[in-house]
C-alpha cells in the first residue's frame, strides 16, 4: 500500500527555497575566505569596523525604542480607552507600511533647510534632517506599525481575568499595568522588535540619504565604488552576525517567556475614561498623523508637477520585477506552507525556517551572495531580470507564508478525504475543494509579497539589469543628488500604488 | 454579618435585560454559601459586583459594616479585602508559584511576606513547587495556587467562581474536600458560584438558587432539596414529578392516591415528588405500566405511565422490571407543595 509516499513532488519547492538561501551564503563565505589569513585579520581589526558596528547597533536599538514609544501608547489608546475616533487609529498604525522608509527620508530632507519645502511654502527654515537623528526619525516613523499591529492584537486578545485578579489582590491600576499587562505584552514586543531590528540592519536607503554610516551603507560603498569585494563580503558577515545574534536572542527570550492566556470570555472590557486628558492625547496622535502620513504626501504633492516622462517606464519595470516575484513566491510558498501544516516533521520545519532565514538575511548580504553565486555558477544570469526576481522571492517569501499557512489550516485533510470518498479524483479534489478554500490566502500572500517587492531598494539597486530604472531606484537616485522635484512624480506614483494595494489587503483581512 | 447585599441590580446596557435583578442576601463570618443556577443566570455578575469589578445600578453592598458599593459607584476592588478565585484561575503566567501567592502581600515586610507565602503553600500542599511557573503545573495544582493566592492577604470574604469546572470529574470530589478544609481552617466567609447542583449541595452550609438574575430560593441544602418552592427549583435540583392534587391540610388526593404533604395547604395545589420517593410494586392487576428502563449502575430509572401521565421513578438495584410490566405506583414520602400553586 502506497498511500503517502515519503517523498513527493511537494518537497521540490521546499528544497528550492532552501537552496535559494544556502547557495548565496555559501558563495559569500567563499569570497570572504578568498584572501590570506593575515589579510583577513587586518581587515577585521580595522577600527572602522567597530565604528560601523556601533553605529548600526545604536541605530537599530534607537529605532526599536522610538517605535515602541509610538506603537505602545497608540495601541493602548486604540484598544483600551474612550478616545474619540479611536477606531481610525488602526489606519494610522497601518498606512506607514505602504510608504517606503527612503521615501520618508526623502520627504524629511526635502522639507527642511534653506530652499526646503517649509522654507519655500511657509517661509520657515526648519533644521535639515540628517545623520543619526534623521535616520532614527525616518526609520521609526516607517517601522512602528510592525510593533503597533503586534501590541494591538495582544491587547485585543488578552484575557481580562489576570488583571482583575490583580485588582482583587490589592494592586492599583498602575501596578496592574506594570506587573501584569506589560509582561503579557512581552512576546508581542519581541516579535515586533525583531522585525524592526532586522529591517534597520538591512536598510541602506535611509542611512545613505541621511549620510549616516552603518554596515549596510559601507557594504554598498565597498561594492559600488571601492570594488573591494573581499572586504564587502566580510562586512556582510558582520551584518549577518548581528542578525543572527538577534534571532538567537529572540528565540531564547520567547522560549523562556510565557504566552499570555487568550481571552475566552466575551465580557466586554471597561474602557479607560480619559476625561480631559483626551485633548492633549488627541493632539499627540494628530502630530503623528501629520509627520507620518501628511508630511510625505505634502512634500511629494508639492513637487508632483515635475517631469512625469520617465514615470511610465519606471512603473512598468517595477511591476515587471515585482509581479513575477510575488507569483513565484506563492507557487513555492503554497506547497511549503502545506507541508509545514500537514506533514509536521523536522524536515518541513527546517525548510520553513530556511524561508524565514531568507527574510532575516540583510538584503545587501543576500544581494552580494547572489552576485558571487551567479558569477561563479551561471554568469549569464548576472544582471538579468531573472536574478532580481529570484532575489525578491527568496527574501520576501516568508511574508507570504503567514497568510498561506493560515489558509492551509482552513483545509483539514478530512475535507479532501470526504471528497475522495464521494468519488472525486485527486485532481478534481484539488480544484473543487483545496483551491477555492486556499484562494483568500493565495491572494493575500501574493499582495503582501508584491507590495514589499515594489518598495524594495537594496536588492534592486545591486541586482537590477543595466538601464532598468524602477520607481524605487529613481526616487533614491534623484533624492541622493538633492533633486527632490525630479523624484516627486516617481514617489507619488509609488505612494498611489502602495496605498491601493494596502487598502486592498486591509479589505481582504477584514472579510476573513 | 460580614456581608449584607440589599436589592442589588445590574445590567450591562440600557437595552439589555437585568443580569442581576434585586438580589438581597447575608453572609455570616465563616459561613459557606453556594449560589447555583443555570449558565447565564447572573451568578458571575453577582460575584463581580461583590468583588468591585462591576458597579451596581441599584442597591448596595455592605462589608463588615462599611458600604462598599452603591448605585453608580463602588469602592475600588483593591481596597475591599475580597479575595476571588477566577474560573480559569487567572494565575500570572510569568510569575512563579511563590510570586503569585506573594502578589497581594506588597504591604507586608519581606520577612512577613516569605512567612505568609510558605504558610499558605504548606496549607495547600505545594511547598515543593514554589519555584515552578503556573504553566508547569497540573490543573488541580493551579487551582490550589489560585486559592492560596486569594487567601494570602487574609480577605474577609472569599469568592469562588466555578472553581472546579475545569477539573476532570475524577479530581473534583477531592478538590472540593480540600477547599472545604482550607476555607474552614482560615474561617473565611465564602461564596461559591456553580452550575453544578451536586457540587453546591455537597459544598455549602447554605445554598441559593439563582435564575434570571433573581435569588429564587435560599436555605439549608437539605431543606431546599426537600422542599423546593417552585417547579424550576424542583427541576433544577435533582428533577421532580409535578402532580396536580387537592389538598386538605397535611394530606392531598391525587391520581396517585393519598399523598402526605410537608406543609399545610388547602384546595388545588401542585406537588413536587422526587423520583426516588416513588415505589414500584409488580402487580398483574396494577394500573401503571413500565414504559422504559435506564440502568445507571448504582441505581435505575424507570418511566412509568399511569392514567395518561408519565412519571419518573428511581429505584435501587434490587428492583429489576421489564418494560411492559404492570405495576402499582406508590408515593413513599410526603411531597413538597409548590408555593406558586398554594392558596
Amino acid at each position: 500500500m502506497v498511500a503517502y509516499p515519503k517523498f513527493n513532488l511537494a518537497w521540490l519547492p521546499a528544497i528550492l527555497v532552501g537552496l535559494g538561501v544556502a547557495i548565496p551564503l555559501f558563495y559569500l563565505a567563499i569570497r570572504a575566505l578568498d584572501a590570506e589569513p593575515a589579510q583577513v585579520v587586518a581587515l577585521l581589526w580595522r577600527p572602522r569596523n567597530w565604528e560601523l558596528l556601533a553605529n548600526t547597533l545604536l541605530l537599530a536599538i534607537g529605532v526599536v525604542a522610538v517605535a515602541t514609544l509610538i506603537a505602545l501608547p497608540l495601541a493602548w489608546l486604540e484598544q483600551r480607552t474612550d478616545l474619540p475616533g479611536r477606531r481610525a487609529l488602526t489606519l494610522l498604525g497601518i498606512a506607514p507600511l505602504a510608504i517606503p522608509a527612503y521615501l520618508l527620508a526623502y520627504a524629511l530632507l526635502a522639507l527642511g533647510g534653506r530652499g526646503g519645502l517649509a522654507d519655500l511654502a511657509l517661509g520657515l527654515q526648519l533644521p535639515r534632517a540628517s545623520g543619526y537623528l534623521g535616520s532614527l526619525w525616518a526609520l521609526s516613523l516607517y517601522t512602528f506599525p510592525y510593533l503597533f499591529l503586534n501590541f494591538r492584537a495582544a491587547l485585543a486578545g488578552m484575557d481580562p481575568a489576570p488583571e482583575e485578579a490583580a485588582r482583587t489582590l490589592g494592586a492599583n491600576p498602575v501596578r496592574v499595568w506594570l506587573r501584569v499587562t506589560l509582561p503579557a505584552l512581552l512576546p508581542a514586543f519581541l516579535a515586533g522588535a525583531l522585525l524592526i531590528y532586522l529591517h534597520v540592519l538591512g536598510d541602506f536607503g535611509v542611512v545613505s540619504l541621511m549620510r549616516y554610516e552603518t554596515l549596510s551603507h559601507a557594504i554598498y560603498v565597498q561594492y559600488s565604488s571601492a570594488f573591494d569585494r573581499v572586504y564587502a563580503a566580510w562586512l556582510a558577515f558582520l551584518l549577518l552576525f548581528l542578525a543572527g545574534l538577534a534571532l538567537v536572542l529572540e528565540a531564547y527570550l520567547a522560549n523562556r517567556w510565557y504566552q499570555a492566556a487568550r481571552s475566552r470570555s466575551l465580557r466586554p472590557r471597561a474602557l479607560v475614561r480619559l476625561g480631559l486628558w483626551r485633548w492633549p492625547l488627541a493632539f499627540l496622535v494628530a502630530l503623528l498623523a501629520i509627520f507620518g502620513l501628511g508630511m510625505p504626501f505634502w512634500v511629494v504633492g508639492y513637487w508632483a508637477g515635475g517631469a512625469w516622462s520617465g514615470v511610465g517606464e519606471a512603473l512598468r519595470n517595477s511591476l515587471l520585477a515585482a509581479a513575477p516575484a510575488a507569483a513565484l513566491a506563492v507557487v513555492l510558498g503554497l506547497p511549503l506552507a502545506g507541508l509545514a501544516v500537514r506533514e509536521k516533521s523536522r524536515l518541513s520545519y527546517f525548510f520553513e525556517r530556511m524561508a524565514y532565514l531568507g527574510y532575516a538575511i540583510p538584503p545587501l548580504a543576500l544581494a552580494l551572495g547572489l552576485v558571487f553565486a551567479s558569477l561563479a555558477l551561471v554568469p549569464g544570469i548576472y544582471q538579468t531580470l531573472l536574478l532580481l526576481i529570484w532575489a525578491y522571492t527568496s527574501h520576501f517569501l516568508a511574508e507570504g507564508l503567514g497568510p498561506l499557512r493560515s489558509s492551509w489550516l482552513a483545509v483539514p485533510r478530512s475535507l479532501e478525504e470526504a471528497s475522495r470518498a464521494l468519488g472525486s479524483s485527486a485532481v478534481r479534489t484539488f480544484f473543487r475543494i483545496d483551491l477555492p478554500l486556499l484562494a483568500p490566502g493565495i491572494l493575500a500572500g501574493f499582495t503582501v509579497v508584491f507590495l514589499s517587492a515594489l518598495k524594495e531598494l537594496p536588492l534592486t539597486f545591486i541586482l537590477a539589469p543595466f538601464d532598468f530604472p524602477t520607481l524605487a531606484t529613481r526616487i533614491f537616485s534623484f533624492s541622493e543628488e538633492g533633486l527632490f522635484a525630479q523624484a516627486a512624480p516617481y514617489a507619488l506614483c509609488l505612494l498611489g500604488v502602495g496605498l491601493v494595494l494596502a487598502g486592498f489587503l486591509r479589505l481582504m483581512l477584514e472579510r476573513d | 454579618m460580614v456581608l449584607q447585599v440589599k436589592n442589588l441590580c445590574k445590567r450591562y446596557g440600557p437595552d439589555l435585560p437585568w443580569a442581576v435583578a434585586g438580589v438581597s442576601l447575608e453572609l455570616a463570618s465563616g459561613e459557606i454559601l453556594a449560589l447555583v443556577g443555570p449558565s447565564g443566570g447572573g451568578k458571575t455578575t453577582l460575584l463581580r459586583l461583590l468583588a468591585g469589578l462591576e458597579i451596581p445600578d441599584q442597591g448596595e453592598i455592605v462589608i463588615a459594616g462599611a458600604r462598599v458599593s452603591w448605585p453608580g459607584g463602588a469602592l475600588l476592588p483593591e481596597r475591599r479585602g475580597v479575595g476571588m478565585v477566577f474560573q480559569d484561575y487567572a494565575l500570572f503566567p510569568h510569575l512563579s508559584v511563590a510570586e503569585n501567592v506573594a502578589f497581594g502581600l506588597s504591604k507586608l515586610s519581606k520577612l512577613e511576606r516569605a512567612d505568609r507565602v510558605s504558610e499558605l503553600l504548606a496549607a495547600v500542599g505545594l511547598a515543593d513547587l514554589a519555584k515552578r511557573r503556573p504553566g508547569e503545573l497540573s490543573g488541580g495544582q493551579q487551582q490550589r495556587v489560585a486559592i492560596a493566592r486569594a487567601l494570602a492577604p487574609r480577605p474577609r470574604i472569599l469568592l469562588l467562581d466555578e472553581p472546579f469546572s475545569s477539573l476532570d470529574a475524577s479530581l473534583r470530589a477531592q478538590a472540593r474536600a480540600e477547599v472545604q478544609r482550607l476555607v474552614a481552617s482560615f474561617q473565611v466567609a465564602t461564596i461559591l458560584v456553580t452550575h453544578d447542583q451536586e457540587e453546591a449541595l455537597a459544598f455549602a452550609d447554605r445554598i441559593g438558587i439563582i435564575s434570571g438574575g433573581r435569588l429564587v430560593q435560599e436555605g439549608l441544602p437539605r431543606q431546599v432539596y426537600r422542599e423546593p418552592k417552585s417547579a424550576f427549583v424542583a427541576g433544577f435540583l435533582g428533577g421532580a414529578n409535578l402532580i396536580n392534587a387537592k389538598a386538605h391540610g397535611f394530606q392531598a388526593d391525587s391520581s396517585l392516591g393519598k399523598i402526605g404533604l410537608l406543609s399545610y395547604a388547602e384546595g388545588d395545589v401542585q406537588l413536587a415528588i422526587r423520583p426516588e420517593h416513588l415505589r414500584l410494586q409488580p402487580d398483574p392487576a396494577g394500573q401503571a405500566r413500565i414504559l422504559s428502563r435506564e440502568f445507571y449502575g448504582h441505581d435505575l430509572s424507570y418511566r412509568v405511565q399511569l392514567a395518561g401521565e408519565v412519571y419518573q421513578v428511581k429505584t435501587g438495584y434490587a428492583t429489576w422490571l421489564e418494560p411492559g410490566t404492570s405495576v402499582n405506583l406508590m408515593v413513599a414520602e410526603p411531597a413538597a407543595v409548590l408555593a406558586e400553586s398554594a392558596l
